[in-house]
């Protein structure tokens, strides 16, 4: 080693201490330090919410191009996972199984700051917390996940709010005070479970919840029964595989109810009123109409629910340089929203934001995937797996034709890889 | 940023030195964070695809085979004879597998195969 370079390493080790000190001052997080040991800084990024996109959107920026600073604004403390949540719901898990800490980012240097993203200012180009002083970015990454339209079902808020009617849609406290409900329901007690017209978190989700309670039924209360009151005008995603599970293993404890949407609850009388009957239940589980997440709504632009953005780089239609992911985005075609599209948007918009503080051209050939396993039962699962890819004709992430597809039937392989998969997807999000 | 000064600051400062220390090593994979040309770039965004149920940079932590530093050949040549139908109990890789032209899965099978196993 020449005494030029040892000179250059001394001085470097001394700046690395001294930035250390500086950021360990200045936050929890250790977003700066990788940087200014490396090259210089090439840019700042800030993503709002971590959950699959956009926690995996902060580790892939910092993983791939660490002369980026990234922070990433979360109010959670700790990541719970919706995929498995129903499993939670019927008892064959614990909460504290799809629980996980954040910390695991850091050593990729992403600064977390465990706060509330209250306004993004474009002009400015800072992000407003509700306790923190604002943050500058030179790209913003807005993964704020939905929100709930409760004004859409007049009555629902205030059973909500009384905690009597939940969602259980967002996993967290309502799963388990979802499953103390259900186990409280006397045996021959019925719960209805209400889907919102699509599009929504998760399609095949609410399905699977009916089989995976319909087990719990058929075990703890046989004489219960469970009434799904679909909005829409079929089974919204894998119907012939959920329709044979619930004849052959739940014979009698399912009734599926096509274009029964949920227009009001009368908290009062504890019932659902439907366009043409009341409905009466012992125990309701309404999961509302839903919208892109609060912070995202301002850049809201396909009808009155969706950020519209470009599929190359999920840039916004209404704000450029503001890219947005996940379920807040206007679907591509056959898109459906999952925690698994996030999660591969994530690391298409990370390619992108490098490409752009770089210089360099757009990927021309970006693929977005999807395996999406739903639990029949507590041991056999089902999935539909597609591929999408830019199509630069219809500048859109355009299924593959003769790509994807379903399980031909449930099995027990599925049910494994399922639990793997939560595994691997969590660690690749979190870390 | 000073209102981001966490509860406890000195105790947290001790444990950042050692922690940034080694968040500098491990932010700079050379295997990951050099990708520089475009083509680098695409085959790294779609391998990533892989790693929601693979794992990251194909390190599977259960049932899912793992595919990091697996033989290029062997990987490619599986790629194809799922896009084929040709092998028995797939699951969801025949599915996947016909996503992508068979140079695609070329270049995502000498990427995984790059790749240290740990």
């Amino acid at each position: 080693m020449t005494n030029m370079t040892l000179k250059t390493l001394q001085r470097r080790q001394f700046l690395t201490t001294l930035s250390t000190g500086l950021a360990g001052a200045a936050s929890l997080g250790l977003g700066g330090c990788a940087s200014l040991i490396g090259d210089k800084p090439i840019g700042r990024v800030v993503v709002i919410g971590a959950g699959f996109g956009g926690a995996t959107a902060a580790k892939y920026l910092r993983k791939w191009e660490p002369r980026i600073e990234v922070t990433l604004v979360e109010r959670r403390e700790r990541f719970v996972s919706c995929p498995i949540s129903n499993l939670v719901l019927a008892g064959s898990r614990r909460i504290e199984d799809i629980t996980l800490p954040y910390d695991g980012l850091d050593k990729y240097g992403v600064r977390r700051v465990h706060d509330e993203a209250v306004a993004i200012d474009l002009e400015k180009k800072q992000v407003r917390l509700a306790r923190g002083e604002p943050l500058p970015y030179d790209r913003l990454i807005v993964a704020p996940g939905i929100d709930f339209q409760y004004d859409a079902i007049p009555g629902l808020a205030a059973a909500h709010d009384a905690g009597r009617v939940l969602h259980a849609w967002k996993a967290g406290p309502e799963t388990v005070a979802l499953r103390r409900q259900l186990e409280a329901l006397p045996n021959g007690g019925v719960f209805a479970l209400s889907i919102p017209k699509a599009p929504y978190r998760c399609p095949p989700g609410p399905y699977e919840r009916a089989s995976v309670v319909a087990q719990y039924f058929q075990r703890a209360k046989p004489r219960s029964k469970l009434v799904i009151l679909d909005g829409n005008p079929d089974i919204v995603s894998k119907k012939g595989l959920f329709l044979k599970a619930w004849q052959e293993l739940y014979p009698g404890i399912i009734e599926y109810r096509p274009n029964s949407e949920v227009i009001e609850f009368d908290n009062r009388a504890h019932v659902a009123r439907l366009e043409t009957e009341d409905f009466k239940a012992d125990l309701f589980n309404i999961i509302p109409p839903q919208q892109a997440g609060r912070i995202a709504q301002p850049l809201i632009s396909v009808n009155n629910r969706w950020v519209g953005v470009e599929f190359q780089g999920f840039e916004s239609a209404k704000a450029p340089g503001v890219h947005v992911i996940g379920d807040a985005t206007a679907s591509a075609p056959a898109m459906p929203k999952s925690g698994f599209m996030a999660n591969n948007h994530a690391k298409a918009v990370a390619d992108a934001v490098i490409a752009r503080l770089t210089g360099q051209p757009l990927n021309d050939s970006p693929v977005i995937t999807n395996t999406c396993y739903s639990f029949v039962s507590e041991t056999e699962a089902v999935h539909v797996a597609l591929v999408h890819k830019w199509d630069a004709a219809q500048k859109t992430l355009a299924p593959v034709a003769g790509a994807g597809g379903l399980s031909a039937a449930r099995n027990a392989l599925e049910a494994t890889y399922a639990h793997t998969w939560a595994r691997n997807i969590w660690a690749d999000v979190l870390g | 940023m000073n209102t981001l000064i966490p509860r406890q600051p000195a105790l947290l400062l001790s444990g950042l030195l050692l922690l940034c220390g080694s968040a500098a090593v491990q932010a700079q994979p050379a295997a990951t964070g050099t990708a520089t040309t475009l083509p680098e770039r695409q085959v790294r965004t779609w391998a990533a695809t892989c790693a929601a149920c693979h794992g990251t940079e194909g390190r599977d932590q259960g049932a899912i085979p793992a595919i990091a530093g697996r033989g290029a050949d062997t990987l490619y040549r599986a790629l194809i004879e799922f896009k084929g139908g040709q092998r028995p109990a797939a699951t969801v890789m025949h599915q996947h597998a016909k996503g992508y032209s068979d140079d695609e899965l070329r270049r995502i099978a000498q990427y995984f195969a790059a790749l240290p196993v740990r």
